[in-house]
This record gives C-alpha cells, sequence and structure tokens, in this order.
C-alpha cells in the first residue's frame, strides 16, 4: 500500500467512525461531534493529495483545507447554538424528541 | 516513516471510536479533542505545518472549549451527563452502515488508479500561502470572512434566545 | 541553533554552542540528533525552572517593599533559600483527591497545562545562535498551544466535582477566550510589519538603528506602542495575573478551579501559571522589543542572550509591579474591558499598521506628517472608547460616617 493509499484508507476509516456516531447515538451534541469527524476526515484528504498527488498549482491543497476548517469552525458555532436553543424549548438535548415544529 | 502515520492512526481512530461509544459526555468531548490532536500530528506528518497549527488553534484550542460549554449549558443536574447509547437495534444498524460505508470507501481507494511512485514533499512557505489568499484566492478569503462574521453573529443571538435584557444588568 | 555561527561573532556569543557541540561531540553519531534536542530540552527546563523558583521569592519580595514590608528573609541570605523550602513543603504535602473526583482528569489537568506551556517556550529566540526550534510558522504554534492550555482549566474544574470549582473554571475561561482575541489581533500588525510568521524573521526585522542610535524596534513605532500595551494588558489575563486574577484569588469561590488540588499538583498549576508569564513576557520582546538586539550599537559587544535576559526580567518585574499596584477587576469589568475595548482597539491599531506600512516611502517634510496621523489614529480612539465606557463611574466621594 502506497502512502497515499495508507493516508486515504486513515481518513476513509475516520469518516466511518463518525458516520456510525452520528447515526446512532441520540444526543445531540454527539451528532454535531460526529459531523465533526467527518467533516474532519475530508479535510484530511486534501492534505493527503497535496503531499502526494501530482499537482499544478501547489498551495492550493492548504488553502483550501484552511478554509475548510474556518467553515468548520462557523459550523459547529451555528449548531451549537442551535442545540442550546433546542434546550431551552424541551429541557434536554435528545434528538429524536426534537421532531415537532411547534415551538 | 510507515511506522508514525500507522501510529498516528491508530491513536486518533482508537481515541474517536471511543469517543462516539463513551457514556460520558464529557469523555467523549475530550477524548474527540485528542482524536482532533491527532489529525493535526498527521498534518505535521504531512508536512503541512501552517494547515496543522491552525487545525490546533481552531479544533482543539476554540471548538473544544465551544462544545464543552454547549454540554455543560444543556444539563439540568451536575450528573446529567451521561449519555446512554440508544437502543441495540439502532446501534446495530449505524454500525452496519458505518461498516459499508467503510468498506465502499476503502475498495474505491485500493482500486483507484492512484500512482504510488514517491513525490518530493511540496514545501509552501508562509509568504507563498499570503501571496496565494491575497492574490488568487482573495475572493474566497472575503467570503469565508464574511461567513464567519454572519455566522458568529447569528450564533450569538440564538443562543442568546433573542430575550429582552434585564436592566439591573447595565452597570 | 538555528543560524550556523559564524567565527566573526564574539566568543560569548558562540559559547553555549561551543558547550552544546563538546557535549554532542562525545556520543556517536547516530544519537547526536537526539542528544541535541535532548540538550535544548534540558537547558530549557533548568533555566525556566530556576528563574520560576527566583521569580516566586522576587515577587514576594517587591510586593513586600511596595507594602512597606521586607518579605521573605528568614531562609538563607535575604531569603535566597525560600523558594526551596517552598519546594521541599509542596512535595511533602499530602496529595488529596476527593473520592467522587474524576481521578483521570483530575491527574491529567496539571500534567497537561505543565506539557503545553512548556512548548511554547520551544520557538522563543533566546540569542543569536539560540532558537530552539526554528520554524516557517512558530508565532502561529506558540498561540496555537497556548490556545490548548486552556483545556486544563475546564479538566480540572470540573474533574474536581465541586460545584464551586465549576463555576470558577467556567469564569477563568470566559476570561480566557475573551483575552485570546486582543492577544491575537495585537499581534497581527507585527507580522504585517515583519512579513513573516517565524520569530526569527520578525527579530531579524528589528536589527538596525536609524539615525545611528534609535533601534528599529516595533515598540518605537505608534501602532507598535499600542499593540505592545494591549499585548501586555492581554498577557496579564492570559496568565491569571492580578489585576485578572479573578480565578485563582483567595477571596473568590476558595481558590477556583484549583479547589481540590493539594500538594505538588497545586504546585504544578503555580509553576504552569509562571511559565505562562515567562513565555508571553519572552514573546513580547520577541515581537515588540527587539529580541536578542541590543539598544545601541556601541553596545554589541555584549552577547545577545544577556539583552533578552535583560528585557524579560524587566517585563516580568513590570508583571510584578502591577500585581502590588492595582486592585483586582471583577468578571464582568473584565470581560466587558476585553470586548468592549480592547478589541476594537485592536482592530483600529491594524488600521494604523496598514497605514504605516503604506507611507513607508513618505520622506522629508511628510515624515511628521506620518507620525502625526498615525498618532492620531491610535491616541483618538483610545480616549473617546474611554470615555464612553466609563460614563457613570465618576470621582469617589468619600461620606465618614
Amino acid at each position: 500500500m502506497s502512502h497515499l493509499q495508507l493516508c486515504l484508507a486513515f481518513s476513509s476509516v475516520l469518516f466511518a467512525v463518525g458516520l456510525t456516531g452520528a447515526l446512532a447515538r441520540s444526543n445531540s451534541i454527539l451528532v454535531l461531534l460526529g459531523l465533526e469527524l467527518m467533516l474532519t476526515a475530508a479535510i484530511m484528504n486534501f492534505i493527503a493529495f497535496w503531499r502526494f498527488g501530482p499537482s499544478h498549482a501547489p498551495a492550493t491543497g492548504v488553502i483550501f483545507a484552511v478554509f475548510a476548517i474556518a467553515v468548520a469552525a462557523a459550523e459547529t458555532a451555528v449548531g451549537l447554538a442551535l442545540v442550546i436553543s433546542v434546550y431551552r424549548h424541551q429541557r434536554n438535548i435528545r434528538l429524536p424528541e426534537a421532531n415537532r415544529l411547534r415551538g | 516513516m510507515n511506522a508514525v502515520l500507522v501510529i498516528i492512526a491508530l491513536v486518533t481512530v482508537g481515541a474517536a471510536v471511543v469517543a462516539m461509544s463513551g457514556r460520558n459526555l464529557l469523555h467523549s468531548v475530550l477524548l474527540l479533542t485528542v482524536s482532533w490532536a491527532g489529525v493535526a500530528a498527521f498534518y505535521l506528518w504531512a508536512g503541512a505545518e501552517f494547515v496543522a497549527f491552525a487545525q490546533l488553534l481552531v479544533y482543539v484550542g476554540a471548538i473544544s472549549m465551544a462544545v464543552l460549554f454547549a454540554v455543560l449549558l444543556t444539563r439540568r443536574s451536575r450528573d446529567d451527563v451521561a449519555a446512554p447509547p440508544a437502543s441495540r437495534s439502532r446501534g446495530i444498524y449505524a454500525i452496519l452502515s458505518g461498516a459499508a460505508v467503510a468498506a465502499v470507501l476503502l475498495a474505491a481507494v485500493s482500486l483507484a488508479p492512484l500512482s504510488s511512485a514517491p513525490t518530493p514533499p511540496p514545501s509552501v512557505t508562509v509568504r507563498q500561502l499570503g501571496d496565494q489568499l491575497m492574490g488568487p484566492h482573495a475572493a474566497s478569503l472575503l467570503v469565508i470572512a464574511a461567513l464567519l462574521t454572519v455566522a458568529l453573529i447569528g450564533a450569538v443571538v440564538l443562543a442568546a434566545g433573542g430575550s429582552p435584557g434585564n436592566p439591573e444588568d447595565e452597570p | 541553533m538555528s543560524l550556523p555561527a559564524t567565527t566573526d561573532s564574539s566568543l560569548l556569543e558562540r559559547a553555549p554552542l561551543i558547550l552544546r557541540d563538546w557535549l554532542t561531540g562525545l556520543l556517536p553519531g547516530p544519537a547526536r540528533w537526539a542528544a541535541n534536542g535532548l540538550i535544548k530540552i534540558v537547558a530549557i527546563l533548568a533555566v525556566f525552572g530556576l528563574l520560576f523558583a527566583f521569580l516566586t521569592l522576587a515577587e514576594r519580595k517587591i510586593l513586600g517593599r511596595v507594602q512597606n514590608r521586607p518579605g521573605p528573609n528568614r531562609t538563607g541570605w535575604f531569603g535566597l533559600l525560600q523558594p526551596f523550602a517552598d519546594g521541599i513543603k509542596m512535595l511533602t504535602k499530602e496529595d488529596i483527591v476527593p473520592r467522587a473526583a474524576d481521578p483521570v482528569l483530575h491527574f491529567l489537568a496539571p500534567v497537561a497545562l505543565i506539557a503545553f506551556s512548556l512548548l511554547t517556550f520551544s520557538v522563543i529566540p533566546y540569542g543569536r545562535f539560540l532558537l530552539p526550534v526554528d520554524m516557517d510558522a512558530s508565532v502561529l504554534f506558540f498561540f496555537a498551544i497556548g490556545a490548548a492550555t486552556e483545556l486544563s482549566v475546564f479538566m480540572a474544574g470540573w474533574s474536581s466535582h465541586n460545584k464551586y470549582a465549576l463555576f470558577a473554571a467556567m469564569r477563568a475561561l470566559a476570561q480566557l477566550i475573551s483575552y485570546e482575541l486582543p492577544l491575537l489581533l495585537s499581534v497581527v500588525p507585527v507580522v504585517l510589519a515583519a512579513g513573516t510568521l517565524s520569530t526569527a524573521g520578525v527579530v531579524a526585522a528589528q536589527s538596525g538603528w536609524k539615525w545611528g542610535f534609535v533601534p528599529h524596534w516595533h515598540v518605537f513605532t505608534p501602532w507598535g506602542a499600542a499593540a505592545f500595551a494591549i499585548f501586555m494588558v492581554s498577557a496579564l489575563a492570559e496568565s491569571n495575573r492580578s489585576p485578572f486574577d479573578l480565578p485563582e484569588a483567595e477571596s473568590e469561590l476558595i481558590a477556583g478551579h484549583l479547589t481540590e488540588y493539594s500538594g505538588f499538583k497545586y504546585a504544578l498549576f503555580f509553576m504552569a501559571e509562571y511559565f505562562a508569564m515567562c513565555a508571553l513576557s519572552g514573546m513580547a520582546v520577541t515581537l515588540f522589543l527587539g529580541g536578542w538586539h541590543a539598544p545601541l550599537p556601541l553596545l554589541e559587544f555584549i552577547p545577545s542572550y544577556f539583552w533578552f535576559a535583560l528585557k524579560l526580567l524587566a517585563l516580568l518585574s513590570g508583571f510584578m509591579w502591577v500585581r502590588a499596584t492595582l486592585p483586582r477587576l471583577r468578571i464582568d469589568q473584565l470581560t466587558r474591558l476585553a470586548w468592549k475595548f480592547l478589541v476594537p482597539l485592536a482592530l483600529i491599531n491594524l488600521g494604523t499598521a496598514a497605514f504605516w506600512s503604506l507611507t513607508i516611502a513618505w520622506a522629508g517634510p511628510l515624515q511628521p506628517l506620518r507620525w502625526a496621523v498615525s498618532l492620531a489614529l491610535v491616541a483618538g480612539p483610545f480616549l473617546l472608547l474611554g470615555r464612553r465606557l466609563s460614563t457613570g463611574l465618576g470621582p469617589r466621594t468619600y461620606r465618614y460616617a
């Protein structure tokens, strides 16, 4: 297995772990953490290809990864604010119970 | 080279697995922080120093704390951080889906015609990054800045609840 | 330990390198790289460990003299053995862990804190040839690791299973996060002016003298002075020093997040606080005060690490002077100071620095105009914001019963 394949396998396994966690848990914050893991695994792919793949513009992989980390931070902030809002209504953060549109 | 990557991968994936399957929410968050630090170690191994430090600063230094505050603010009693796993069947289905996705991805990775020729490590200096960010990618930079501002203002408004402030709070 | 030493540097400058080369020369070839790293680690631990010990004594002496009393002077000559007596006391105290506490987190919190605090020492250039790790993005590394130390504050507060410790940990985290922002924003103009994120590059950008005797240090420019002031105030808050020592003050929630720690772990927390103080002061010296450069050309024969040590000790005694003088701020006062005062000032300072570097070609009669505009951009917002934030806090009137 070449280095590139090893890195991609690493990020694939991390993605699968994040997916399993997001699907299996019913606590909103744990689902958010699973989502974050999936996003992190996707960003790792960019760096893996930047390091081992042929590249025409050498800095593009790094720049994309930096932008993606920034977007992930924004998304986590908004997601956590949503979790706090939902908690204010239903006094717990169990995701299956947040299925009513009525406020 | 391979041994270091395997160790980093084992630590990261191991911490992630224990985090996702844990019963204590806070332990899960802290183990996930270890996992993010492991990803930063992977970036360092690949030679992308700037991204590694950005990952540490953003994920370990900021996102982990936001998640910890959210955990502390959304519990009703001191011991309400237990997160029992969902029903067995749901767990089994989730593991099956995760395994299926992993199998598809790993198959794609091993069968793809990726060249395994050893490439020299690309080195991008911070100055080159800066030139690229302010040159060809300036538009993306401005869009990301606007996105971050809007997202953070929105998060503050959402979390604050929009209720009128107590006049006794003013100094 | 980054630049190659040429023989036209004085012997005193190269003395640490000669010592290190002799020590690594005693070992066989393959072990030399590891020995090199080990020597750097041992040197940093030894120097800053001893500095921590004598800083505790210096602080108590300075506080004592400011308060018109002599400070510790019983153990040894002038109290010089006091830190070692304190060390023995801390080591021999019983380590009490509450039964309901989370044992793993309770143990890991001081360990993680010390580990991250020590990591920040690796990117500060202590002398012309004394930079332990030379990276392209070392300033970013320093602040990333500094941000990671805040996690252990939370771990300490949570694992104690004590609601007061948890409240205090959340307040401490709020303080640390609030002051992270002015700290980073005040460093951005320095990176703008120096054009590089590496500490060696920032020090090199401050070399040379204008008109033969005024150094090019960043603190001697309008935006640099403002950024230095903002940095020092934020450094005071980031290392939990008075007047921002709400997290650990004895009259506030006992000892804050450290309530359930005793003995050596408590000493480790304080060691980490002093290390944070030293590291932030070292970074301030590097970014604003010219690093290891001498202030005058004719003083260059004194080795560079001496100048660094002198500037570092000056900043540290400034920290202690402030502790002896100013009263403690409340949590809402200090968060208001960070968000409503320091962050806008730091952002405006960024604009001032941009103006300064864009008008670098102005010469002759335009130079005073450049200085005037920059000083107005620095002083104007400071006065306006200060006035606006302190409305209603008039002069105190004393009424005697």
